[in-house]
């Protein structure tokens, strides 16, 4: 034990290390840059979560979806309804044990106004392998504005665990080119 | 009135005996709370590991070990085991140490603390229980509207209370410090870290009974309905928070080790409490970063939540980055290793696993966990890995890599000073924490390899066999599987060893008696560097400021790597 009592009886009369003044002011100054740069990513970045959501019921919302459906449907996959909304159109995708329904025809380039809920318990919106994940809980309608900046077939597998059928969730988005030229021209509007 | 008359329980019954290697009083009631608890811990780490261990192996596409109902089972049970029973026995271990021992004292109405036990006991088995039956297989986090049988949410509420009685004896033991003067000047820095601790278990559990009590009426069908966007903020309130005290009672373990093996002092008492001091001021906000993909919740609210306020509770951690190796180097330097940069760390005792533990917690929380949690929680880039497996990648980070691997170590100091063993098989002991922390570190960054790779969590089959629209993840992300369950088992290997060299020395180990000589040796003077306060004062430390360089530099550049892969996605607003 020691023998002596510390001589500073209170610590916060203790002296400050010259390296720690340093790293704090460093350490003090990244965080404040870190935190200034999710503000600054909403007036120079592209990928910004919107907050629009709306209270709805369940069931009320399973029918806009159906309505959607029906009114742009194209043709049919494994009993899915495939759905091709025109340019700029409010596009509705909804969450349910367990598929993501309907399966969407989207064009490159262009921006829709996606509608995200649920029907029964929370899932995962993941789209594959593009990487983009958002939760969709049932009670909220969650719209945003999304653009596809390539072509191809993607999936979406649901990431929140949703019960024994969880892993046998997915759906799918095909996303078509367009003339180049038009998409570039529209690209630039966008930004 | 006296701590005598608010806590009923009489000074002079306490019994005591004196530390032979760090001079500290003992108090005997204490030390047999300390000892039920940690048993208990090691206990549950056992049971939670073996979950982990059969969740990897059915991760890893090749192998698939469980059919799913199984997997979504020992997914939760692994979770409420590992991060909660495991974690938080060993953590009133943790603050009975640190008020009662370290200060000289007799703990306060240690009935009371054997109910707290108790209570906890009991609420682990049935939790377990309910998990075992097989209808509440929700995740430990179980978000309604997904509903477990209510035996597994009263456990939880049962183990809480406990809990929150360890919290309550632990204040008290300090209140009858202070009032029989069994120390001097302030609170060493290990038990002001333990306050910290303890502070937010309370603000915790309170957030937990705020939720999980109408879970549970709810689960017996009294109460109709609960929002689970409500539910998700306030089971985050206390779920993150949580893990604030995880921090803040491992950083105490670092402290705690460096002043025992080799004498260190904080480099300045102020500047190492105030960070701890930062975690208590900023806790609350922690919920944020659990909901910054989720609908309708303010952009503004997320960025000042989710950053707690411009990274202060960060920067409390990334202060302890510094000093907790500055004082490790400013001790060696004092103990002769002045040569060159690096003396100091080369000559560490690397063979001892309280300091191998220790420092490797240290250095993976840092660049695994602390990075790869600030990137996961800024507001934009968590888009990318929301609910991927970069999430339990992240954690165990922090939460394996970080806690666990400290408590691991700590361990080797209880088990002599408390237990009164000697350590069996010291070779085997030496091996552990490199061999532990090697598949931990393995989970963590191959996790987040796949999370990256866009593989989810809480996922049985990423080949999505039985589903009705097709989907495969990359081969990369099959790779990154395949690894993770190699490491998964380097993991749990010295995971197993662990509990066999715990087990072993409780029940084998060789009686400590007065004049042995500790196979791990402690510091000659680290006794009073823990049991005291006072700063290391001005020393230069080239080694230190290295380290924190490099550390400083991957955190930038792994940030700014992150926003890249952002600003390639598809766009959105
Ligand atoms: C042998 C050591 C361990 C192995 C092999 C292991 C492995 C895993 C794996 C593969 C997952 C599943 C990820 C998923 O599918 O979503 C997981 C989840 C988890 N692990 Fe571990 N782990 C180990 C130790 C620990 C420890 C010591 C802790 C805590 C202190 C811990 C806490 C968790 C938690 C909280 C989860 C999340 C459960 C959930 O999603 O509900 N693990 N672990
Ligand atoms: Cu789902
Ligand atoms: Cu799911």
């Amino acid at each position: 034990m020691a023998v002596f009592p510390p001589k500073e009886r209170i610590w916060w009369n203790e002296p400050i290390e010259r390296v720690e003044l340093i790293w704090i002011g460093v350490a003090f100054l990244w965080g404040l840059f870190m935190f200034g740069f999710m503000i600054t990513w909403h007036f120079i970045g592209q990928q910004n979560l919107n907050k629009e959501a709306y209270r709805i019921a369940p069931s009320v919302y399973e029918t806009k979806v159906e309505e959607f459906a029906k009114k742009y449907q194209v043709r049919e996959e494994q009993g899915v309804p495939v759905v091709k909304p025109p340019a700029g159109a409010d596009v509705y995708i909804l969450g349910r044990l367990w598929q993501w329904w309907p399966v969407l025809e989207l064009e490159k380039g262009t921006s829709y106004r996606i509608h995200l809920s649920t029907i029964d318990w929370m899932h995962g919106f993941s789209l594959q392998p593009v990487n983009i994940n958002i939760s969709a809980y049932p009670g909220y309608e969650h719209v945003f504005t999304l653009t596809p900046t390539e072509s191809g077939e993607f999936g979406i597998v649901c990431n929140e665990f949703c019960g024994i059928g969880h892993h046998t969730m997915t759906g799918k988005i095909y996303v078509k080119d367009q003339k180049q030229a038009e998409v570039n021209q529209r690209l630039v509007a966008e930004r | 009135m006296t701590a005598e008359t608010v806590i009923g329980a009489v000074g002079k019954q306490a019994e005591f005996r004196t530390c032979q290697y760090t001079g500290l009083k003992v108090d005997v009631a204490a030390q047999t709370l300390i000892k039920a608890n940690a048993v208990a811990a090691v206990v549950f780490l056992l049971i939670g590991g073996l979950l982990g261990l059969s969740v990897a192996l059915t991760r890893w596409p090749a192998v698939h070990l469980l059919p799913a109902e199984w997997f979504y089972l020992a997914l939760t049970g692994h979770g409420a085991n590992v991060l909660l029973f495991w974690i938080i026995f060993f953590e009133i271990a943790v603050l009975y140490f640190a008020s009662a021992v370290l200060l000289n004292c007799r703990i306060a109405a240690p009935k009371f603390a054997w109910l707290g036990f108790i209570l906890m006991i009991v609420g682990a088995l049935l939790t377990n229980y309910a998990v075992l039956q097989g209808d509440s297989s929700v995740m430990f986090t179980s978000y309604p509207p997904m509903q477990a049988a209510p035996n597994f949410y009263l456990g939880l509420i049962l183990f809480a209370v406990g809990a929150l009685i360890g919290c309550v004896i632990f204040f008290a033991t300090l209140v009858i410090a202070k009032e029989e003067r069994t120390y001097e000047g302030s609170v060493p820095l290990v038990t002001f870290g333990a306050i910290t601790a303890a502070i937010i278990a309370v603000f915790t559990i309170a957030s937990g009974a705020v939720i999980l009590i109408p879970t549970w009426l709810w689960s017996l069908g009294l109460i109709s309905n609960i929002d689970p966007l409500m539910y998700k903020l306030v089971w985050w309130a206390m779920g993150h928070s949580t893990q604030q005290i995880n921090v803040s009672a491992h950083v105490s373990i670092w402290y705690l080790t460096a002043a025992l093996l080799l004498g260190a002092k904080p480099l300045s008492e102020k500047v190492s409490r105030t960070a701890f001091f930062m975690y208590i001021l900023f806790l609350q906000l922690a919920s944020a970063h659990h909901l910054l993909a989720e609908p309708g919740l303010d952009s503004s609210w997320k960025i000042v939540n989710t950053s707690y306020m411009m990274y202060l509770a960060v920067l409390g951690s990334m202060v302890h980055g510094l000093t907790v190796p500055g004082a490790i180097e400013a001790a060696q330097r004092k103990n002769g290793y002045t040569k060159g940069v690096f003396e100091w760390l080369r000559k560490a005792p690397w063979g001892n696993p309280a300091f191998s533990g220790m420092f490797l917690s240290l250095v993976m929380f840092g660049f695994i966990g602390g990075i790869s949690g600030v990137v996961l929680g800024t507001e934009q880039l968590n888009v990318l890995m929301h609910n991927t497996l970069y999430v339990p990648g992240h954690f165990h980070g922090t939460v394996v890599t970080g806690t666990t691997l400290a408590f691991m170590g700590g361990t080797y100091l209880v088990l002599p000073l408390i237990f009164q063993r000697e350590i069996i098989w010291p070779k085997l002991a030496k091996l552990q924490p490199y061999l532990f922390g090697i598949g931990a570190a393995g989970i963590s960054l191959f996790m987040m390899g796949a999370g990256t790779l866009g593989v989810p969590r809480r996922h049985w089959d990423i080949t999505f066999s039985d589903a009705p629209i097709a989907f495969a993840h990359s081969a990369g992300a099959f790779l990154m599987m395949g690894l993770n369950g190699i490491s998964a088992i380097l993991a749990a290997l010295g995971g197993a060893i662990y509990v066999i060299v715990v087990v072993g020395t409780v029940l084998f180990g060789k009686k400590i008696v007065g004049g042995h000589k500790l196979t791990f040796p402690l510091h000659s003077g680290g006794g009073a560097a823990v049991s005291h306060y006072g700063s290391e004062g001005a020393v230069k430390l080239p080694g230190t400021i290295i380290l924190i360089t490099i550390f400083f530099v991957s955190f930038v550049l792994y940030y700014f790597i992150n926003w890249k892969y952002l600003s390639e996605l598809w766009l959105f607003h």
